[in-house]
């Protein structure tokens, strides 16, 4: 029994044991605590006697008695009569609990809910799951994103007395507010793996580790609400661009565009899973934005070529996109679909109309589109000026260059 | 679990809507209650006077200190307030979504402490 036989079990299973010991305990804070401590007691105990034959039901077990003895050792203390309810309860509680694999029910979906409760501010959300679902320590999500290690164990703390202190329920949402609820889930997961897709600050283009989580709680979504279509979507959506992330950089680390990928380095294991589920998304009739986004992505993955793109099909996404979700960034993408199936200029068109309602006057990506349709025209002095803006507006390094290189080759060709 | 609902809207709006509407949201204010003294949530609750009327005390090195106005100047004021019996914040959520003043200004929920013993 090595360490890293622990280290997988660790990371499969924290989330889900840990979301039962909430159930048991009935207390956030005591639970996360406590099932800490249950797997460092096996991280102790199973190399030399070897894993138990219900290693889930184990640590369910260790960790139940380690929060019994918490709130003896606080009740003693503190002789708070809630708690020596709840000492009661849990004494009584029958000991089988999860002693059978399959007996032990998955209640992650409650965890999730809970996590990403519109109560608790929007980074608590996102750290509290990581923390929970993913077993991430405090340290590797500060590192993540890129904080002190103390300012983010005080933001799950803060969240985590929220979560007590007001009653945040363990629950599944009712159906009259699922979509909603399930909607501020689902941000939440993408904003997870944004992050470690397109990093916003810093030197690393790619902070895979993120982009990993994000797709292992969109599985979980999947796993636990099979019937929903937008779930699906969302997971497609980030495998397919996951699978481009190698060649999205080169050797310098610098950004490479869609067009310019070489799509042999695509991950065909991951488009396939991701064409499948994006199919799965759109059956449903009505699909969402995920599925939208996923059958965009799609497009793109079929092609293999740039130019095999098939550009209408995707200005008519983008389309029924922005009608769901009414965006700039939206209509700006749908601009630059626009401009390679109709020709430059009428995505300069939609360009000039995002830029009349004087939106996403700061947004890098918008200058650095509209700089290239100016170079598709041979507008070369504009297409330098707008790359310029972009240039000012941009975060991290490899774009930066990016942008330097696309100024340079303007400027030469005037 | 109980928690107290805080009605906050902009009292210059209110003096300004139609007496027809003030008469309206009124009659909604009285249904709102009733429902919730049906359902046996209801712990109390009061309407407030104006802000112009509040007075706000400090105690500091043990000089009482008393000032005009509310605690805070913001564009909503403090109106009126529920307490309520909910079971999770999310029930009080939903009877908070339910009072006619959530339309047009806030509605903090605070969860009211329990104290040991």
């Amino acid at each position: 029994m090595d360490t890293g036989a622990i280290d997988n079990f660790y990371r499969e299973q924290f989330g889900r044991i840990l979301a039962t010991v909430i159930r048991l305990v009935g207390d956030f804070d005591l639970a996360e605590e406590a099932t800490q401590e249950a797997f460092a007691t096996a991280l102790e105990q199973w190399p030399g006697e070897g894993m138990p034959g219900n290693p889930r039901a184990w640590v369910i077990s260790v960790a139940r008695h380690k929060a019994i003895d918490h709130i003896r050792r606080r009740a003693r203390f503190e002789e708070r009569q809630g708690e020596l309810q709840r000492l009661i309860e849990l004494e009584n509680a029958p000991a089988d609990d999860g002693a059978q694999e399959s007996g032990v029910p998955d209640e992650r979906l409650s965890l999730i809910f809970t996590c990403c409760h519109p109560a608790i501010a929007r980074d608590a959300q996102v750290a509290l799951a990581l923390r929970t679902l993913c077993g991430l320590t405090t340290e590797e999500i500060a590192r993540a994103f890129v904080m002190p290690t103390p300012t983010m164990a005080q933001r799950l703390v803060r969240a985590k007395r929220k979560i007590t202190a007001a009653r945040i329920p363990y629950q599944v949402p009712p159906p009259e507010t699922l979509a909603e609820r399930l909607d501020a889930v689902m941000t939440v997961i993408y904003l997870v793996f944004n992050e470690g897709y397109g990093a916003s600050s810093g030197d690393t283009l790619l902070r895979t580790d993120l982009s990993a989580e994000a797709i292992r709680l969109g599985r979980i979504l999947v796993e636990l609400m099979p019937a929903l279509a937008e779930p699906h979507g969302l997971l497609a959506l980030m495998l397919i661009q996951n699978s481009r992330r190698d060649a999205r950089v080169d050797a310098n680390g610098d950004l490479v565009l869609m067009e310019d990928q070489d799509r042999s380095r695509w991950h065909g294991e991951e488009i396939v899973e991701g064409l499948r589920l994006t199919a799965e998304a759109m059956r449903s009739g009505q699909p969402g934005p995920y599925a939208l986004q996923a059958a965009i992505a799609s497009e793109h993955a079929r092609a293999s070529r740039a130019e095999d793109t098939d550009w209408r099909s995707i200005a008519k996404l983008y389309g029924m996109l922005v009608e769901q979700r009414p965006s700039p960034v939206i209509e700006l993408n749908r601009a630059v679909a626009v401009a390679m199936a109709e020709g430059p200029e009428r995505g300069l068109e939609l360009i000039a109309a995002i830029q009349r309602r004087r939106a996403l006057r700061d947004y890098f990506l918008m200058w650095s589109a509209k700089g290239d349709l100016e170079r598709r025209l041979g507008r070369f002095k504009a297409a330098a000026d707008s790359y310029r803006r972009a240039l000012e507006l941009v975060g991290t390094a490899p774009e930066r260059r990016f942008l330097q290189k696309r100024i340079d080759e303007v400027e030469r060709v005037r | 679990m109980e928690y107290l609902l805080l009605i906050y809207s902009s009292e210059a709006g209110n003096r300004q809507r139609p007496a027809a509407e003030d008469q309206a949201i009124f009659g909604e204010y009285m249904k709102f209650t009733q429902d919730l003294n049906a359902s046996g949530k209801n712990r109390g609750g009061n309407a407030l006077e104006g802000v112009s009327t509040a007075t706000t005390v400090r105690v500091r090195n043990g000089k009482t200190l008393v000032t005009d106005g509310p605690f805070a100047e913001t564009k909503e004021q403090l109106g009126g307030y529920y307490l309520v019996d909910a079971k999770d914040l999310d029930e009080a959520i939903a009877i908070a979504a339910r009072i006619p003043g959530a339309r047009f200004g806030s509605i903090e929920v605070r969860p009211i402490m329990k104290l040991p013993g």
